[in-house]
């Protein structure tokens, strides 16, 4: 199993996210995470999935698919290597006068922020890839996380290209 | 509208009216409720003819049959909730047979959408992973965009059903009529023209194959490219094999037609499948009623899969050349491209493949003296029908005897509901056709199963001057289901009797309905029904045949086999090694 990043390029209207949820479920698509929103232009929006395949045929089936939506406009891959990838999360940690101040010093190395303090708990902001949230959250777990709530992925290629830019000129031929 | 002129200002109900005049609608199939009823008030002024059908799915099933029988978009019409609900069964039988339709729902007001108010029905929602698109318009305005849009989108690439859901208040308000002159779908654009570089790859490899295979879809028919497919049989000799939805694209009289591949194919048919070593897939979809169990399906074959729709190419089988783009275009430039240059001899193929066929000819000699059998029936009626007229067919044993028996020698002339295996779909269906083709002879061959799901639909040729003739094979039983429980279940025939000869009284039922009603019991009286049902033409006609419940269908694969195991009788394999190829 190979996990991969789409990106989704799509009409702003109502019922599209219905649409795509209903095809990965129907055609019994595995969705890791899904993140929606609107993009530079009002009228689109722009949706990352996280999929996880067994073989390279059927990530093609996924997109050949997803392309027969009307409203779908682009559809890229987006390569580790190629793209920027961030998720956000907020955990709310247990803790106490004596504990705070270990916690404070993990989140500052890993970039986070306090954003809600209490007697006993703090809630922490972080960002970034999947990888660095999950080395946070383990050496945050002993301290007794209460809650955690976490983003889906959004991401987006390098370089100056939007995709925006690519649907224009040439939409259908990405991956297939 | 010229640029300058100020627009009209009408009704929702109006505009909607108007649009589908704009867009060519000559017929709708329908019923009227609550939430559609603004619309059937300009439809009264309307030069449209609305058919006033009996049940929704009658209406859904109806739009098919004249799209399939005109090559035009067919179009039904009902109110919200119950009314649409009952629409589902035809717009997805169309989406697995890729029919092109247009559905136009009532939906309850804009501002009770979510309430649970009456006869409120999320239709869009039920018919998202059944249509190829659809529409909830909630704002008169937008009633003409959505039409035109529906309209494009149903008939254009692979064609499929189309849903516009509109809100009752969106029908009632007023708002300028404006036809949108340019309609732009950004995420739309179908793959027409295929890729010169695949089509040489393609004419590669037809120029080295020694069993190639012609395995024609029904994207043939729905690309009306016969001639194209002519030519290119024409120009290498290859055999031919016609899927049940691709029946008559290519006439059964020719010699290298070998006739309908898959679970109840001819052995010649699934033999050039099993023994080729290249199939040239046409509009052609890979379907499991045509491969059987997939691992052993072809295996020696290489591929080339040339479809509309980019989707279908390595869905099941993996493509070697997959070619997306739409079939007249894609067998114009093949047949180019292979007109210059010798192709291979492939007599020995053909040779193997005739044997084939002449010592697997269908039977229709009966299994009981006295009592008929469906298939002398089926064959007769063909025979005295003759091949154009139109057949239109239910689900079931009498519908792969049809698809066998019938003389399929025109496109378009077989209308039957394929990858949904609708039963009730035809007598409606065959309404729909009649309609379409007016001066044309239709046949609808039913089962008594299938007839008992939507005959009501008579009543309705009866008062619109739809004469369709409709051949009931009576035999007793869910004929398909039965034979299954004869070969897989211990002849366990758990409720697949219909006790069809006790009640209905088929002629009787027909009578009631302002049909003809006749029937035949035995073979002397075949012929003499069937000339009489040709001579009235002022009335649908039903003619029953009481015929014997334990025909069965061969040759037949069972399910999840492999098409190598095919049957010719029970238990009874081919002789494949007969013939060395």
């Amino acid at each position: 199993m190979k996990t991969h990043t789409l990106s989704v390029l799509v009409q702003n209207q109502p019922g599209v996210l219905a649409r795509i949820a209903g095809l990965f479920a129907r055609r019994g698509y595995n969705i890791e995470s899904l993140a929606v929103g609107i993009t530079e232009d009002p009228e689109l929006s722009r949706i990352t999935i996280l999929v996880n395949v067994e073989t390279e045929l059927i990530l093609e089936q996924i997109v050949k698919q997803l392309n027969k939506l009307i409203e779908v406009l682009k559809i890229v891959e987006l390569e580790e290597a190629a793209a920027v990838q961030r998720e956000l999360v907020l955990i709310k940690v247990k803790s106490g006068p004596t504990t705070r101040g270990q916690i404070i010093e993990i989140v500052n190395l890993f970039r986070g922020k306090t954003v809600d303090v209490h007697n006993d708990s703090m809630t922490i902001e972080a960002t970034g890839s999947p990888d660095k949230l999950a080395a946070l959250l383990q050496l945050l777990r002993p301290y007794g996380v209460r809650e955690l709530v976490q983003s889906g992925m959004v991401a987006l290629g390098r370089g100056s290209k939007s995709l925006a830019d690519r649907a224009k000129i040439n939409r259908p031929k990405v991956l297939n | 509208m010229t640029p300058g002129q100020t627009p009209v200002i009408c009704t929702g109900a109006k505009a909607l009216i108007e649009s589908l005049e704009r867009v060519g609608v000559e017929v709708i199939f329908g019923i009227p409720g609550g939430t559609i009823l603004p619309a059937y008030d300009p439809l009264y002024d309307s030069k449209i003819r609305h058919i006033l059908v009996r049940h929704e799915q009658g209406a859904g099933h109806a739009a098919e049959g004249y799209a399939v029988a005109t090559g035009k978009v067919g179009v039904c019409m009902a109110t919200s909730g119950p009314g649409a609900t009952n629409l589902v069964t035809a717009i997805g039988n169309a989406y697995m047979d890729s029919v092109p339709i247009v559905a136009i729902t009532g939906q309850v007001a804009s501002t009770a959408i979510g309430t649970d108010a009456f006869q409120e029905a999320d239709i869009r929602g039920i018919t998202f992973p059944i249509t190829k698109h659809s529409f909830l318009v909630t704002r008169a305005e937008d009633i003409p965009e959505a039409v035109e849009a529906a309209f494009m989108l149903a008939r254009s690439g692979r064609p499929g059903p189309v849903l516009v859901d509109i809100a009752k208040d969106a029908l009632a308000a007023t708002a300028p009529f404006e036809w949108p002159e340019d309609l732009v779908l950004p995420g739309y654009r179908p793959t027409v023209k295929p890729h010169p570089r695949q089509i040489r790859e393609a004419a590669k490899l037809i120029k080295q194959a020694e069993r190639p295979v012609l395995y024609v879809g029904g994207g043939v028919c729905k690309a009306r490219a016969y001639d194209q497919l002519a030519k290119l049989v024409e120009i290498t000799g290859i055999p031919v094999v016609t899927t049940l939805m691709a029946r008559g694209a290519f006439p059964d009289s020719h010699p290298l037609n070998y006739g309908m591949p898959g679970m109840h194919g001819t052995v010649a048919a699934v033999g050039a499948l099993q023994r080729s070593d290249l199939l040239i897939a046409l509009g052609a979809r890979f379907d499991d009623r045509v491969t059987g169990r997939l691992d052993t399906f072809a295996p020696g074959a290489k591929v080339i899969h040339a479809d509309i729709d980019p989707a279908e190419i390595s869905k099941n089988r993996v493509a070697d050349v997959p070619i997306v783009g739409d079939l007249a275009h894609t067998l114009t430039e093949l047949n180019q491209d292979l007109q210059n240059g010798s192709n291979p001899d492939i007599g020995g193929w053909i040779r193997y493949l005739d044997n084939l066929r002449k010592r697997y000819q269908p039977d229709t000699s009966p299994i009981e003296e006295g009592v008929l059998s469906p298939e002398y029936v089926i064959k007769r009626i063909g025979e005295l029908a003759g091949p154009d007229a139109y057949f239109v067919t239910g689900v079931g044993q009498h519908q792969m005897w049809s698809a066998h028996l019938l003389p399929h020698e025109r496109p378009g002339h077989f209308l039957t509901s394929g990858g949904a295996g609708t039963m009730g779909y035809c007598v409606p269906a065959a309404m729909g056709a009649k309609v379409g083709q007016p001066t044309a002879q239709v046949w609808g061959i039913d089962g008594d199963g299938c007839f008992q799901m939507t005959n009501q639909e008579l009543t309705t040729c009866a008062l619109n001057n739809i004469p369709v003739k409709i051949a009931v094979m009576n035999n007793q039983s869910l004929g398909m289901v039965r034979q299954w429980q004869t070969l897989f279940y211990g002849e366990r025939y758990s409720n697949t009797d219909l006790k069809s000869l006790q009640v209905p009284d088929f002629p009787k039922l027909a009578e009631a309905m302002g049909a003809v009603g006749l029937r035949a019991t035995k073979e002397a009286e075949v012929d003499q029904v069937i000339k009489q049902a040709m001579e009235i033409n002022d009335r649908p006609v039903v003619v029953e045949f009481v015929v014997h419940k334990d025909s069965m269908v061969w040759p037949m694969v069972a399910a999840g086999a492999s098409n190598d195991d095919i049957n010719i009788a029970r238990d009874l394999a081919p002789d494949w090694e007969g013939e060395e190829l």
